[in-house]
């Protein structure tokens, strides 16, 4: 695997992330607690999407293939995708939906501080103005763990049980493959081995105010770097992906 | 079961450019004034709209009583006194 | 002197072009009126992000889903300034959610029609909204200050809406066999329900003749429903797009499109509660409103044990 091919690969990873964490909150669209609330986890997920077009953009020049984004995101299958389990995870109820936003968005934060510095251009110009939303996700979910782990016994009971439901999703975002290591002696990947302690303290701390316990770690499930996923992307992905496999010869 | 909420009502002011000033925009309902910041900025600056943001309880708006407009309003308007214009200067005078 | 409180003077400022605004005098009938009017307005954007919402997850294209995702989320941004601006008028939007919940309050009918294509989303933008902002850059002008000034922002913002339905529609029918006809079956399933948002003929609508003596109506629903049909149906034709009515015609004296007669049994049908989707849209609004609710109790909890430790801390 030379250079090209591979960062074509991290790119893919990143975009399917940000795609289908995206797309899971567009199935939230009109179903929000309060209408505010609607309108802010739209803004978040097209935040999702605008970043997918520009990962999976750079994905395609550098496969060079002459595919499109949307062949990217279309017409691959699941074994084929390498977002985060994390992003697949069901909505659930809105303190799962803050559980999965609070892990990603801080997650993201302290990744794409990192990838800022990579010696690939376009993808340290991708974190630069993807970390502006990220911050703001992450204020989002912050403020909302603390909110509902501190509000009423049910809210704290519900929020406690997603953060202990999804634990297990967050160890993958702190491997690193083969790919990754390769990439990382070109100074191009992120080296998230270093990000694991960050981010328990940051999690540590919106969880202490938000009265909550932090879960200890256990097994942790894993799989997305090679496309082996939960049953849940292959239900995404037969619905995202309707038209396009429906009818291939169409342009939309 | 509890009475239903919408949580409280707050005005939005937005500042469009830095230097100009603040104006109303609209209202949030939002349960403390971190999250009315949070959904003035999602609900009123989507399309670039602002630079700074006010938020404030709708309660606390004090607002004039339409009835007592002769008496607020009417008496500034003959005040002719406090615009430039009411005066006369001297032919060729510059810079004033 | 005058009175100010008088019904007299409140139409003498109306006839003179004057804004009234919430701490006013109004008669209470135009301030019913108004309540009415706008809630249901409010109501119309929030049920109406449904029938969109329906194709989010299957949009076709990163941009369609993100075009479809901003138009919605404009809607329920929509619904939230007409709330607030209804809310000037001294009911809480608890109440709003409460009467159209019960029922009690109405929503436009055109949203209890299901989006059974991607074309719907086409014709629901192109259509739908097209009809919409007719209605709505004349409520720019509307007598009551809150409401006119939260329409000058909607129609801003709605200026997209309607092109995002017709791109969809003109590159559909450029498409293949399939498309053009789904594009089809989209227009003949939407043209009627579209022509009937203006409301019935004016001679037929109790509320109208009020409505433009006040000023909160700017022109009548028969007006606007002309202005609609002489600017779509061009459109549809220049795309290849037939209008599913056999009679209409061009009046050339007029300059008007001649139509056949709405069906107005079916739309009284709608209205009154069976149309294909009403039930399933009440019954999605209540679902979330319900499963909402332990969010937004846990946030005022939230609040006030704050408050009162602040308070302790004095």
């Amino acid at each position: 695997m030379n250079t090209q091919e591979a960062t074509y690969k991290y790119a893919l990873r990143l975009g399917d992330s940000a795609l289908v964490l995206g797309h899971r909150l567009s199935e939230l669209c009109s179903k929000g607690p309060i209408l505010e609330e609607d309108l802010a986890l739209t803004n978040i997920s097209l935040d999702m999407i605008g970043r997918t077009q520009a990962l999976l953009k750079y994905a395609c020049e550098l496969e060079m293939q002459g595919k499109t984004e949307d062949d990217l995101a279309y017409r691959r299958s699941e074994n084929h995708y390498y977002n985060y389990l994390m992003t697949e995870q069901p909505n659930g109820d809105f303190a799962h939906t803050i559980a999965r936003q609070l892990f990603i968005s801080v997650f993201e934060y302290l990744f794409y501080t990192e990838l800022e510095k990579s010696k690939d251009a376009t993808l340290a110009a991708i974190a630069t103005k993807t970390l502006k939303e990220i911050k703001y996700h992450m204020q989002h979910s912050v403020e909302w763990t603390i909110r509902l782990g501190d509000g009423t016994a049910e809210s704290h009971k519900r929020m406690q049980t997603a953060i202990n439901d999804l634990w297990m999703y967050t160890g993958e975002f702190f491997e690193m493959d083969h790919l990754d290591m390769f990439l990382l002696h070109q100074h191009i990947a992120v080296d998230t081995h270093p990000l694991k302690a960050k981010w328990q303290d940051y999690i540590k701390t919106a969880l202490t105010e938000a009265t909550l316990i932090m879960p200890i770690d256990s097994y942790m499930q894993t799989g997305s770097k090679k496309g082996i996923h939960s049953e849940n992307l292959g239900h995404i992905l037969s619905e995202m992906q309707y038209l396009q496999r429906a009818y291939p010869d169409a342009k939309w | 079961m509890a009475t239903d909420t919408q949580l409280d009502l707050w005005e939005v002011f937005i500042q469009s450019k830095a230097g100009l000033p603040y104006m109303h925009a609209g209202s949030v309902h939002a349960s403390d004034e971190k999250m009315a910041l949070q959904n003035a900025r999602d609900i009123y600056t989507r399309r670039g709209e602002g630079t700074s943001i006010w938020v404030m309880p709708s309660k606390y708006i004090v607002a004039s009583n339409p009835d007592d407009n002769d008496m607020l309003f009417d008496p500034s308007n003959d005040k002719i006194y406090r615009h430039p214009t009411f005066y006369v200067m001297p032919e060729g005078a510059k810079n004033i | 002197m005058h009175n100010e409180h008088s019904d007299a003077h409140f139409q003498l400022r109306i006839d003179n072009g004057e804004h009234i605004e919430a701490k006013d005098y109004m008669p209470d009938a135009y301030r019913k009126h108004l309540i009415r009017q706008m809630s249901q307005h409010a109501h119309s954007e929030v049920i109406g992000m449904q029938p969109e919402g329906n194709w989010i997850t299957r949009a076709p294209s990163l941009r369609a889903k993100q075009i479809l995702l901003a138009k919605i989320q404009d809607e329920g941004g929509h619904g939230l300034y007409l709330y607030s601006a209804a809310e000037t008028l001294g009911v809480s939007r608890v109440e709003f959610i409460e009467q159209l919940q019960s029922g009690k309050a109405k929503y436009s009918s055109i949203f209890n029609y299901p989006s059974l294509n991607w074309a719907d989303i086409g014709a629901i933008g192109w259509l739908v909204d097209g009809a919409a902002i007719v209605n709505q850059v004349s409520l720019q002008r509307t007598s009551y200050g809150p409401y006119s000034r939260a329409m000058v922002r909607i129609c801003k913002e709605e200026s997209f809406h309607q092109r995002q339905g017709y791109e969809i529609m003109a590159k559909m029918m450029k498409g293949t066999k399939d498309q053009q006809a789904m594009a089809q079956d989209a227009m003949n399933r939407w043209w009627w329900p579209s022509l009937m948002m203006f409301g019935p003929h004016d001679t037929d609508s109790p509320n109208s003749s009020n409505a433009v003596k006040w000023k909160i109506k700017r022109e009548t629903n028969d007006e606007l429903r002309q202005k609609f049909i002489d600017k779509t149906i061009p459109q549809a034709e220049l795309i290849g797009l037939t209008v599913p009515d056999k009679n209409f015609k061009l009046d050339e004296k007029t300059g008007h499109y001649k139509i056949s007669e709405i069906n107005w049994d079916e739309f009284h049908r709608v209205i009154e509660g069976h149309g294909p989707c009403n039930k399933q849209r009440l019954d999605h609004h209540i679902k979330y409103h319900q499963e909402g609710e332990w969010v937004r109790e846990a946030a005022l909890a939230y609040k006030q044990k704050h408050l009162k430790k602040e308070l302790q801390t004095v």
